[in-house]
């Protein structure tokens, strides 16, 4: 097992050198640079050249990308011209945003997935199952922006009584620095309802489905007819027999939906207004603050596969016929 | 004799498609939709962009005259979104066809050749696919001036590496097959054999996949869009009309909520019309 994950941790570093290289060579190779699309032509050309140089763009290609190279190991990326501080600043201070955000949903994905999968499985054909799908085909096709823009709408409209009033943007509210710890807590609950929906709810839609034909697969197979034949009641034959077979392909679906939670965060984290990662990129890509794009894109791959490596993982260790040697 | 068996089986997938009321429903859907984005000169009450009196126009709730409201320029929002239909399925359709084309050839050449050229361009995929879709998207098109043959050709140049995958597992498979061996030993070339015995039969999961991306190519079109990278105003397209209306939101409602209701309503279509045509084409599946 051990021998396995070290095989695939080696496995990902080909790709990590392949995601940094398409990074540089897709930021350099396009028209234009830095210096000369952050400065406005009023600037003169003599404080271009020297910004040119700040930032090694005068040097040659190659020495440009072993700078870049380097600074994977020692952790700097630069300067972030449009927040006028370090670039591993920027990032210390979104990625345990996204990462937040992202694993509330991951938990909301599969929870909410996998009830309704199951329910719609046991109950097939059902009129609950015929709606319940339809629904979730309709929740599937949502875009995750507009989700999160209705649910703004619906949050903040003087209909909606006090107590279900909802936070609509941010981490915590403006007098967090003046809350006891419970409340704290309670307030960053509350900040991360709306935006975890709105980036869950469609990949949940998804896991649903796959649940649902995934436990009808295992419903249909000889031990539990057996296990019916036993005279076991009906609730313990799905609970305890089949729930737990049909849930091991689910695991191999965190390889699926984490990259896009993550793409989606960029999206959602601009409708709510979420500091994280995703908002960090598209800010700096409005700025051009390219230091920022490079290292945020960086991340986001970097994040793909470890979610993938998590997947397999994860797989291996739920299921003993996975062959790890 | 081919082609009738062909046609027979053509008639049985027909037979079993229209059984799978949801993919009907879906088809209805599209063939109305594309029909009204056709139309939409004909069909629209008025010009998109057209601002007469803003200040008497603006913001106007849902009514017999203006059915979907107007926007904060007085523009006619059910206009507005059926000319957004004709950007927003024709970059669908459009970035779909790259998509498959380049997923196609570059999966049927990697299964069929095998060897270093095979590791060498799965690898390549794999890398493609260790970005999220919306963030390579978001980072290609910032690089550029946006257009929207620009948005169409990068959904395209993203698109296209799960249908690699498949042709490229089915090709492994077909090109063990029998009828290949024989196509060999009459001594046709590997161009011919790959072209006219192998590819005709990998295409159904294609045509699956591309019926389902033309789903997702539309959402993150409306996504890039909706973020400013994509189609620009004054262009309609429902996803910057629903950032347009992101600002006044509170006070009118319907600039968001109609061109998004479209977006839904479109990429459910064409998922229902993916999944029966994924279960009419499956022979395992008993319909």
């Amino acid at each position: 097992m051990i021998r396995y994950a070290v095989r695939r941790l080696l496995e990902a570093v080909p790709i990590l050198i392949g995601i940094v290289t398409l990074i540089f060579l897709l930021l350099h190779l396009a028209p234009g640079d830095p210096a000369t699309a952050y400065f406005n032509p009023n600037v003169s050309p003599e404080i271009i050249d020297r910004m040119r140089e700040n930032l090694g763009l005068d040097r040659p290609l190659h020495e440009q990308y072993l700078r870049w190279l380097r600074s994977f190991f020692t952790g700097d990326f630069g300067y972030s011209f449009s927040q006028h501080r370090p670039v591993a600043d920027v990032i210390r201070d979104a990625l345990p945003n996204t990462l937040l955000l992202s694993a509330v949903s991951l938990v909301l994905i599969f929870v909410v997935g996998c009830s309704v999968g199951a329910v719609q499985a046991v109950r097939q054909y059902s009129a609950l199952d015929n709606v319940t799908t339809f629904v979730s085909l309709f929740v599937y096709s949502m875009p995750g922006f507009w989700l999160g823009l209705m649910l703004i709408l619906a949050f903040s409209s003087p209909a909606m009584p006090e107590f279900l009033r909802l936070p609509i943007s941010g981490v915590t509210s403006v007098d967090y620095e003046f809350m006891g710890p419970i409340e704290r807590m309670v307030d960053r609950v509350r900040h991360l309802v709306l935006p975890s929906f709105a980036l869950g709810i469609a990949s949940a839609a998804g896991v649903a489905r796959y649940m649902r034909g995934s436990l009808l697969e295992v419903i249909g197979q000889d031990y539990i007819r057996t296990a019916r034949a036993k005279g076991l009641s009906e609730w313990r034959v799905i609970l305890k027999h089949a729930l737990r077979n049909a849930l091991i392909p689910i695991v191999s679906l965190l390889g699926l939906y984490l990259p896009l939670l993550f793409g989606g965060s960029v999206v959602i984290e601009v409708v709510f207004s979420w500091p994280g990662m995703g908002r960090a990129l598209y800010n700096a890509i409005l700025a051009r603050d390219y230091p920022v794009v490079m290292a945020a894109s960086f991340l986001f791959g970097v994040l793909v596969l470890g979610a993938n490596l998590l997947a397999d993982l994860s797989y291996a260790v739920i299921d003993p016929r996975i062959r790890t040697d | 004799m081919l082609s009738r068996a062909r046609r027979e089986r053509g008639r049985e997938t027909w037979r079993r498609f229209r059984r799978h009321r949801q993919a009907i429903l879906g088809l209805a859907l599209i063939v109305l939709l594309t029909g009204s984005a056709l139309l939409a000169p004909a069909i629209a009450p008025y010009d998109p962009d057209a601002q007469t009196d803003i200040v008497a126009t603006r913001y106007q709730a849902p009514s017999v005259s203006h059915p979907m409201g107007t926007d904060r320029f007085g523009r006619d929002i059910f206009s507005r979104t059926l000319y957004g239909a004709r950007i927003s399925l024709s970059i669908g359709f459009l970035a779909i066809l790259i998509a498959i084309t380049l997923g196609t050839a570059i999966g049927a050449i990697a299964g069929f050749f095998g060897g270093r050229l095979d590791t060498a361009l799965m690898r390549g995929v794999d890398l493609l696919l260790s970005f999220p879709r919306l963030v390579l998207l978001v980072v290609l098109v910032a690089l550029f001036e946006p257009s929207i043959a620009l948005v169409t050709l990068v959904l395209g140049l993203t698109g296209w590496m799960g249908v690699s995958r498949i042709v490229r597992g089915q090709v492994l498979t077909v090109r063990e097959m029998e009828f290949v061996t024989a196509a060999r030993v009459l001594g046709f070339g590997r161009t011919r054999i790959l072209a006219r015995h192998i590819l005709p039969n990998v295409l159904t999961p294609v045509i699956v996949a591309a019926t389902l991306g033309i789903g997702n190519t539309i959402l993150a079109e409306a996504a890039l869009s909706f973020l400013g990278l994509g189609v620009q105003p004054p262009t309609a397209s429902w996803g910057n009309m629903v950032a347009s209306g992101r600002d006044a939101m509170l006070d009118a409602w319907w600039i968001t909520t109609f061109p998004g209701l479209a977006i839904v309503f479109t990429v459910m279509a064409f998922n229902l019309v993916g999944d029966g045509l994924r279960d009419a084409l499956d022979p395992r599946r008993v319909a």
